[in-house]
């Protein structure tokens, strides 16, 4: 059979098969593993986006849990009852058009990725300027910025007492699915003429200046792209979780994306996915070093803070001793699945006879 | 406001200006020499705090005797984390380095929490540097005179180690010119060891006398005086010592005058210091005193 036709059964295969393995774990899986799983999708987000910046267009921004922020209480704000927002905004009440809005999940998702891109916009505007350690020290003050902004609007955003009675969403369709549809958009842009132009700068600047690539137009185009994601990672983070307050959006978060990312391979959006799987399974598994335990009748007591520890040190090992990661700057593909299982690469033309 | 109020917010400006200053000096001259946000740094004062407390509260010992093992430790763990975390990376990407740093922080940071409690202790304050001083109606503490005395005495120290030893010669030419120092008979690493020498004992200094102004520590308690000394570095002039002094001076300054000046936008604190970064970084990128540096392809 032709090795095209092969891959695109294979592809089908693949979407069948995720689609099963969903239905399966939203019939038989329990609460907490359906919301283990959820997380892992929000976080594949987060890390696929904060990629873009970083792996493929070689920004060092630390700003992603500003941008997850601002995405997590628009998308709050937007679905929350009228009835609860009169309660939970008891300091001071939320000013008149926002009072009254109700709108349905879907939409209001969308629309905090996209403020939060807007936002990534003006930010990026003056900051983009900037390169490497400073861009960072820049990124990570907004981010900071806008989390002191939201404590302190307090008839907008409730200030630190945060938001509760979030409209919940359990089901593993959604979050799967938008992280899915997060990983196509990205994947195709990546290998678009964009994308080149991305990986143009991230490789060499200058050349690529010289090449005729507008520098600053493509940064900025990947960091708001990088927003509007991080932005619908944070909706989903407040629909998961049915809770938001300012401290939530700590540099915790962006830590552990740069963790997810370095994990994965700066510049591979397959090392994102399976990062981000596995460092939220093993932020949960690994949840048993901080209870107390009982060890050969030694009574060991709980310690908390061991797991970030724990991810501290993963981190500085990777980055020290194997710097590539899982997957370095490759992707997933079938050529490298059927190469491996003996599927003869069609021959060049003229030279072998083949299917 | 009144007179007193004036002198007095100056007097907490200077105080604020000068512990900044200090800390700032550490980035500055790492930033000079390997072109790296040490971001560790930070957390080095913390380290420093808590070694003096348990100095002083568990092993009683006099505090002036805490001080110097907290100073010597916090220098030994500075030099070793070049050593292990930056040295190894020094041909890699800069955004490796920078990641390393970040994860470096986070260990420390997190360590804190692990070993010690995330709860917040009390510092004490012996009472042979630490006592109430009357003029009129005015009343400060003795730190208000004795923080920026320390802070003027370390900075001629280092600004004449910087510019008149023989190791502050190397150190300016490592700054200028890695490789060619390095060609030139400089002993590169023993140079940048050098400077994690000077850099973390300021920080250990700051770090102290920071708990002994605002006698509570906690193992996070590095995070946001960490980023605001890098601000004032940047903003005097990254790779520059009397830059950073300004930088420290003009911060701290600052955020007293603006909380006296408009107690509403108390809450706004500490997006000061990020608003002016932008504003440097955007308007004058090189800082007040920084050179111009141009790329070389």
């Amino acid at each position: 059979m032709d090795r095209q036709k092969i891959k695109t059964f294979l592809t089908l295969g693949l979407v069948l098969l995720s689609c099963l393995v969903l239905f399966w774990g939203e019939q038989y899986l329990g609460k907490f593993s359906t919301r283990v799983l959820n997380l892992a999708a929000i976080f594949v987000i987060l890390g696929a986006s904060m990629n873009l910046v970083l792996g493929f267009t070689g920004m060092f921004s630390l700003g992603h849990a500003g941008f997850m922020c601002v995405g997590a209480y628009v998308s709050a704000i937007l679905t929350m009852s009228p009835e609860s927002k009169e309660m939970i905004y008891f300091m001071e009440p939320i000013i008149s058009p926002l009072d009254k809005i109700h709108w349905p999940v879907f939409p209001a998702i969308l629309t905090a990725g996209l403020v939060a891109a807007f936002f990534g916009f003006l930010i990026g505007f003056p900051a983009l300027r900037l390169r490497d350690d400073y861009l960072a020290i820049a990124t990570l003050g907004f981010g900071e910025i806008i989390r002191i902004i939201v404590t302190n609007t307090i008839s907008i955003t409730n200030g630190s007492l945060g938001l509760k009675n979030i409209p919940p969403i359990k089901s593993l369709w959604v979050y799967w699915g938008f992280a899915i549809a997060t990983i196509w958009i990205l994947k195709q842009l990546i290998n678009s003429s964009w994308g080149y132009a991305f990986k143009a700068i991230r490789d060499n600047e200058i050349a690529a200046e010289a090449m005729g690539i507008d520098i600053f137009k493509h940064k900025l185009m990947s960091f708001t792209i990088g927003a509007f994601f991080a932005g619908l990672a944070g909706a989903l983070m407040g629909h998961l979780i049915t809770s938001v307050d300012p401290t939530m959006f700590r540099f915790l978060f962006t830590f552990q994306i740069l963790l997810i990312i370095v994990l994965g391979g700066l510049g591979s959006l397959t090392g994102s996915v399976i990062a981000g799987v596995l460092v939220t399974v093993m932020m949960e598994v690994l949840r048993f070093v901080e209870q107390p335990m009982n060890l050969f009748g030694l009574q060991i007591p709980g310690i908390p803070g061991m797991r970030m520890v724990i991810f501290a040190l993963l981190l500085l090992v990777v980055i020290l001793f194997y710097r590539q990661g899982l997957m370095g700057t490759r992707e997933f593909n079938w050529d490298w699945v059927l190469d491996k299982v003996g599927v003869g690469r069609r021959k060049e033309k003229g030279v072998g006879v083949d299917g | 406001m009144t007179g007193e109020i004036f002198l007095q917010n100056l007097a907490n400006g200077i105080s604020l200006g000068s512990l900044y200053a200090l800390i700032a000096i550490g980035y500055t001259m790492v930033y000079g020499i390997l072109r790296l946000i040490n971001f560790a740094h930070a957390d080095l004062l913390m380290v420093a705090a808590y070694v003096a407390f348990y100095g002083i509260l568990v092993f009683t010992l006099p505090w002036w005797l805490s001080f110097l093992i907290a100073i010597v430790v916090t220098a030994i763990l500075g030099v070793s984390i070049e050593k292990v975390a930056y040295r190894p990376l020094r041909d890699a990407p800069r955004i490796s380095v920078l990641i390393s740093a970040i994860g470096v922080s986070f260990l420390l940071e997190n360590l804190g929490i692990v070993a010690i409690g995330a709860r917040p202790k009390s510092f004490p304050r012996p009472e042979d540097i630490v006592w109430n001083i009357n003029i009129g109606d005015i009343s400060f503490l003795s730190l208000t005179i004795i923080i920026p005395l320390i802070t003027v005495i370390l900075l001629v120290a280092v600004t004449y180690m910087v510019n008149k030893t023989k190791i502050g010669t190397a150190m300016r030419a490592v700054s200028r010119d890695f490789e060619t120092a390095s060609l030139m008979a400089v002993d590169v690493n023993k140079v940048v060891s050098a400077t994690f020498v000077v850099g973390s004992s300021l920080a250990a200094v700051g770090g102290i006398m920071w708990s002994l102004q605002y006698p509570q520590i906690d193992p996070l308690m590095g995070v946001f005086p960490g980023l605001k000394c890098f601000i004032a570095a940047v903003m005097g002039g990254i790779g520059s010592i009397p830059g950073a002094m300004l930088g420290g001076f003009i911060l701290g300054m600052g955020e007293v005058f603006l909380v006296a000046f408009m107690p509403e936008l108390s809450g706004y604190r500490d997006a000061f210091a990020f608003v002016i970064l932008i504003f440097i970084l955007l308007f004058k990128p090189t800082g007040i005193l920084g050179e111009n540096v141009v790329e070389k392809v």
